[in-house]
């Protein structure tokens, strides 16, 4: 074959990942044992939402055979240094529980035995005794003066605050015709991927360092932080992640503590250990996505053109603000604007702690609770001022012709269409005939709605966008933060086959089949000829702060790394095998797996040769040329500088468009909902490979969905946790879910060479709002709060109130 | 009668993929742990560890099991089948393939235990509608798809078959 | 998530099983589909010192029709049940149910007679034994005994079995042809045990059409309701409604997190309602079913 396809890029090429997976040939890390000897670990965890330790016996699980040993949170944590975050107040958190515990399932003592079972029995054997304390779960009862602490240190339960002001949005209110004002609740939740935690930890003396593989995914700006409480220098914690990871969606990131938590215990113990999280633990101690008490203003004219907006936010953190939080409540503030012309913008953040566990990376990270306030003010909006909703949207779309936009807060909106998203939503869902049968079905009584929701999806983020919970004073003392930097290397080995490592630890993306594919189009092979390595190692692989897999940043920036080292590669091929074929290198072309003269296909080599002889033969080499063919590409998006002095920040590096439309009936009798209708509509730049666009387009939706209908990590009002199992934390199953239409259209990014923009997130931000919205209108009322269930819409749908 | 005290430890045998194997377990050892840690066949996964998500299930003497809910000792003198064991026969090669164009895995966590169900309900239930093809797949939890990459590529080989 | 050591008893014939039981009296947990006890034994929410493995023991799969019952031994598969052409015709109630306890996967091991055996105020089994008026066999080595449905199931997960005791089998009036049967449930997804759940029989017994109809999910064990309608009527809609209405009045409904008490006793008789009318209009209607 000696023309082969040109461009792999676009095409769905099925995933070099699955063959593996589906013969039981990929290994996760449970599946490991790296190293001989490895004992396992159970965590004894605090039954009590709010407590002092008093005493803990470790003799009797101490006294089991099997058990290497067991040891307390305040013997282990003693050796450590807290894990720090990005808010002041004097809150010390450690992985585990010294004195006093702050929610149902904070460690507590941790047992080492020859396997789980054992140590599963050995926990049980341990007496703790406890001194049960008032209990947080509501952040704003929280703050009352009459609530109890949970950092007597701090003095308050609010550990955070801050308030924004873009433009003159004092003004705007003042000169708004019109003011929609919502307060909701914002339910805990959990992306809950299928493979739990899992880490195995091995501590080596003289001199110490530390080796873990985890399924920790990054960013791996945990690992300084790792660094420093386990006090030792970076090159002495060595991490590795796993061949294969069981799902994420961000919530891999909360296992650093473990992290240093099986460090410590690996040390203390004098062997390596192995922690597999159970579901029980993962749904009661993991983390969590913030539950928030939020309210926002919007501000109107008379044409229903959105001035102003005032956010409220308040967010439920759980006992500790645990890194990289509380970026969740900073994500979109950039970006806080949505898809929508509006310069006029207050925010006020808040975090308050409460007996629960800590909040941290979910699919949607922060979006999903911006657009419940933002698309559901626009739907308010609409009715009152009886405009259609999808024209209030169109109104408020900046233009086509805006970008690259600066929005408010600093977000630089790389490219977009919006008006164009929202046509294609219309189209697809015929939406006269759509609205004709809304009023047919509201004319005969029937509980029938339309909702819409529409908003930009922030991908590649700017490392520096949580130091907006600093005061510039303070950000300016502390250093400069910027950057979101992408690693990537391509090499050809001496027998002529190209490797590709990337920083991105994928976990189940298919970031190998898309890395394979723009490395495949640059060097003129085919993708299956490319080996590539997504797993880290920090000895040997490239990374830095940003590396790792969340909000987006592999289709936003990582294959902007992967083209330019493949092209650097591609470029020294061109330059050996014009030498060899005596032409020029610009005279060179590669295709099919061989250099040949541009024009004369027959005039050519094979690749193999032209690599092997940067290996073989270096002598041979133009002389500017260095032997090898390694290249390894560190960059940094130009756009994601530090924030300003008006705590303006370029938040991320590109932002796609999606525009999700639903129509919804009611059963007023059951209060089941039935969708109707659900069209996704997504602009995420030039589409790399359509399979798994599509899959993350319909993932998204079914985390989206199943946050708006069953998903609540409940608490009682004594701070204990009611779903600890999966028939108790509801996903959503293959019949739950409806039928969506997917619609495509491609704004190209200027921001990496292939134009592609971070996609992923998805309607997990939408859904939610998108969904109450259409039940809003289905029963012509305001206050929609999550999640859907059976009977909290029967109870709106018969006008009912909680206790009837 | 089979009794095994505390603690206790016995050799199990059974045929897994129509191989012979033996390993040890105690009466409390999970048929999971057994495949994974004792016979060494990671291929079968554990997502809750109580019979709710499905990723641990196993085809176990003709019938469809959830290894987290069984005991190793059950699986004394069974026949057994796991992702491992699913290769050439007839639909499977059909399966993985269309699973892989249609988008049906994304981490593959759950992908195994999927294609166990599948291949029982296949068996069984020849030419299924959409509708018992998603009624089937409710006993799977999948965080990643969404369930539609797994339901086309199930009516797809399903429709393809004589 | 790993049981607690347990002993592991397998035993061949009922008679080891039932001896195994008398040994350890009330601390033993007899497993048969293990989908109920899988997963309790795993969150070390039992912790009982034998577990008894029944599935070893030949011709507890039996489904047999003894005069006008159907028998089902304790390891009859629901899977099974729902494929039986005798329950099909015998239990037309029972295989409306099948479909909607759990899922493909977990009928497949999950037996009837485990169902009845947990006692889950919202599962599908228990309720069809208790409408149809069905009885459950214990076995002890002090012998054998019968107790009707609504007597054994005594709250939720308990149950009138003694700790030496096993079902040794259910007992299942037979429909007969012309019964009029329903079954209804809601649940917030798919295969998840009911919030409520209503099951209606109907029988033509001369001019009159004589019903039962239950409720589960809604108190700790089913509630039934009988009576009778004029099989000539046109309508039973009204007369549905009535007397599910009264049994949902009655009920002191379950309050959890997934449902409130009133929602539950709204759909008690809403469910309720729909399952007796089609029950009835069924049977009213001539070749019944
Ligand atoms: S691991 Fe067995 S069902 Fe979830
Ligand atoms: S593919 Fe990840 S859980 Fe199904």
């Amino acid at each position: 074959m000696v023309e082969s396809v040109k461009n792999w890029l676009g095409q769905a090429v099925p995933r070099f990942e699955d063959e593996a997976l589906m013969t039981g040939n990929a290994r996760f890390i449970d599946d490991l044992s790296p190293v001989p000897g490895i004992r396992h670990v159970a965590i004894l965890r605090s039954p009590y939402a709010h407590a002092e330790i008093r005493s803990i016996d470790l003799a009797p699980a101490r006294e089991l055979a099997g058990v290497i040993g067991a040891v307390s949170g305040q013997e282990l944590m003693a050796g450590l240094e807290p894990l720090a975050s990005a808010v002041r107040a004097p809150m010390n958190y450690f992985p585990m529980a010294a004195d006093k515990v702050r929610y149902v399932g904070e460690p507590v003592a941790l047992v080492a035995a020859e396997d789980r079972y054992l140590a599963e029995d050995a926990i049980e054997a341990i007496e703790v005794d406890y001194e049960p304390l008032g209990a947080v779960v509501d952040p704003i009862a929280g703050q009352q003066a009459d609530a109890a602490l949970l950092h007597e240190a701090v003095g308050s339960n609010l550990v955070h605050q801050r308030t924004f002001r873009y433009g003159e949005p004092e003004a705007a209110f003042e000169a708004a015709e019109h003011i929609v004002r919502l307060n909701w609740r914002y339910p805990r939740q959990s992306s809950t991927p299928m493979e739990t935690y899992g880490a195995i930890a091995q501590f080596e003396a003289a001199p110490d360092r530390y080796t873990i593989w985890s399924n920790f995914q990054g960013p791996f700006i945990l690992q300084p932080l790792m660094v420093r409480a386990l006090k030792i220098p970076g090159n002495h914690l060595r991490l590795i992640s796993a061949p294969h990871s069981g799902g994420s969606f961000g919530i891999k990131q909360g296992l650093y503590p473990y992290l240093v938590l099986l460090a410590a215990a690996s040390r203390h113990f004098g062997c390596p250990l192995k922690w597999i999280e159970d579901r029980l633990e993962h749904l009661s101690a993991s983390s969590a996505a913030a539950a928030r008490a939020d309210g926002i203003e919007a501000a109107f004219d008379g044409n229903g053109m959105l001035t102003g907006l005032r956010f409220a936010n308040c967010v439920d953190v759980g006992a500790y603000v645990r890194a990289p939080e509380p970026a969740s409540v900073y994500r979109m503030q950039a970006a806080s604007n949505g898809s929508y012309q509006v310069r006029h913008i207050a925010i006020e953040n808040r975090l308050v702690v409460t007996n629960k566990t800590p909040i941290g990376l979910n699919r949607g990270y922060g979006g999903p609770q911006f657009y419940f306030g933002l698309e559901r003010a626009m739907e308010v909006a609409a009715r009152r001022l009886d405009l259609d909703p999808a024209e209030i949207r169109r109104r408020n779309f900046l233009p086509a012709s805006a970008f690259p936009y600066d929005a408010p807060g600093g977000a630089v909106y790389d490219a977009g269409d919006y008006g164009k998203g929202l046509d294609m939503a219309l189209e697809l869902t015929d939406y006269p005939e759509l609205r004709a049968r809304r009023a047919a079905a509201k004319a005969e009584g029937r509980l029938f709605g339309i909702g819409l929701a529409a908003g930009v999806e922030p991908s590649g983020s700017n490392m520096a966008y949580v130091t907006l919970a600093l005061t510039p004073e303070e950000r300016a003392k502390a250093g400069g933060r910027s950057g979101g930097l992408a690693a990537a290397s391509v090499s050809i080995d001496p027998s002529g086959s190209v490797t590709v490592h990337t920083d991105s630890t994928p976990a189940g993306q298919g970031h190998a089949t898309v890395a394979a594919q723009v490395a495949a189009d640059r060097l003129g092979l085919e993708p299956r000829d490319i080996q590539v390595i997504t797993a880290i190692d920090t000895q040997s692989t490239a990374w830095s702060l940003a590396s790792g897999n969340y909000s987006n940043r592999f289709a936003a920036i990582e294959v902007g790394a992967i083209a330019e080292s493949a092209d650097r590669i591609g470029h020294k091929l061109r330059r050996i095998a014009g030498e060899m074929l005596e032409v020029a290198a610009e005279d060179i072309e590669l295709a099919g797996g061989r250099a040949h003269v541009t024009g004369a296909p027959e005039q050519g080599i094979a690749l193999a040769r032209v690599a092997a002889a940067s290996h073989w033969h270096p002598a041979g080499l133009p002389d500017d040329l260095e032997p090898g063919l390694d290249d390894t590409t560190m960059l940094s998006p130009a756009v994601l500088g530090a924030p300003d002095e008006g705590d303006r920040v370029a938040s991320a590096v590109t932002f796609g468009f999606l525009c999700d439309l639903t129509a919804v009936e009611i059963d007023r009798d059951t209060g089941r909902i039935r969708i109707d209708t659900y069209v996704s509509v997504h602009d995420v730049g030039r589409v790399l490979n359509p399979i798994i666009v599509e899959g993350q387009i319909r993932g998204g939706f079914a985390h989206g969905f199943g946050a708006a209908m069953f998903e609540d990590l409940a608490y009682d009002e004594a701070g204990n946790f009611l779903s600890g199992s999966f028939a108790d934390y509801l996903c959503p199953t293959a019949p739950d879910l409806p039928e969506v239409k997917i619609g495509h259209y491609e704004t190209a990014s200027p921001q990496n060479p292939l134009g592609s923009k971070g996609m992923g997130d998805g309607s997990s931000m939408l859904a939610p709002a998108a969904i109450a919205n259409a039940v809003a209108d289905a029963l012509e009322r305001d206050d929609i709060e999550l999640p859907l269930t059976l009977d909290r819409v029967w109870r709106m749908a018969n006008e009912l109130g909680e206790g009837e | 009668m089979m009794r095994l005290g505390l603690g206790e430890r016995r050799r199990i045998s059974c045929t897994v993929n129509g191989v012979a194997r033996s390993g040890f377990a105690e009466g409390r050892t999970l048929l999971s742990d057994f495949l994974r840690h004792e016979l060494n066949l990671y291929g079968t996964h554990v997502g809750c560890e109580h019979g709710v998500c499905g990723a641990c299930t196993v085809i176990l003497d003709s019938r469809l099991a959830r290894s987290c809910g069984t005991l190793a000792m059950q699986a004394d003198g069974a026949e057994i089948t796991t992702i491992e064991g699913l290769g050439d026969s007839d639909r499977e090669p059909a399966l993985r393939e269309a699973f892989s164009r249609h988008g049906a895995l994304q981490c593959g966590f759950c992908t195994a235990g999927v294609l166990l169900s599948v291949k029982h309900f296949l068996q069984h239930n020849p030419k299924p509608s959409d509708g018992e093809i998603r009624d089937m797949l409710s006993g799977h939890l999948c965080r990643c798809t969404g369930y539609e990459g797994m339901v086309r590529a199930i009516a797809e080989v399903a429709e393809g078959q004589p | 998530m790993k049981p607690a050591a347990f002993e592991y008893c397998r035993p061949d014939t009922l008679e080891e099983a039932l001896a195994a039981l008398a040994e350890f009296a009330d601390d033993a947990a007899v497993m048969s589909g293990g989908l109920s006890l899988g997963a309790l034994l795993n969150t070390r929410l039992v912790q009982p010192a034998a577990v008894i493995d029944i599935n070893r023991i030949t011709g507890l799969d039996r489904i047999e029709v003894t005069g006008s019952m159907l028998h089902t031994g304790p390891l009859v598969r629901q899977a099974d049940a729902l494929n039986s052409p005798l329950i099909g015709e015998a239990l037309p109630l029972l295989a409306a149910a099948l479909p909607n306890v759990g899922h493909y996967q977990t009928r497949s091991r999950g037996t009837l007679a485990g169902s009845v055996a947990h006692a889950d105020p919202s599962a599908e089994i228990p309720l069809c034994l208790a409408v149809l008026g069905g009885e459950v066999e214990l076995a002890s080595s002090r012998g054998r005994r019968r107790v009707g449905a609504g007597d054994f199931i005594q709250g939720a997960l308990e149950t009138g079995r003694e700790g030496d005791e096993m079902l040794a089998g259910l007992l299942w009036p037979k429909s007969q042809s012309g019964d009029g049967v329903a079954f209804i449930e809601v649940s917030e997804r798919h295969g998840d045990f009911a919030i409520a759940a209503a099951a209606a029989v109907a029988r033509r017994d001369g001019d009159a059409l004589r019903y039962t109809l239950g409720l589960g999910g809604i108190e700790d064990r089913a509630r039934l309701t009988s009576g009778s309608a004029p099989a000539a009527a046109s309508a039973f809609a009204e007369l549905a409604e009535q007397a599910a209405g009264d049994l949902a009045r009655q009920l002191d409904p379950m309050q959890d997190r997934r449902a409130s008490a009133a929602y539950r006793r709204h759909l008690a008789g809403h469910l309720g309602a729909q399952a007796l009318e089609q029950a009835l209009v069924r049977a009213g209607m001539e070749g019944g079913t």
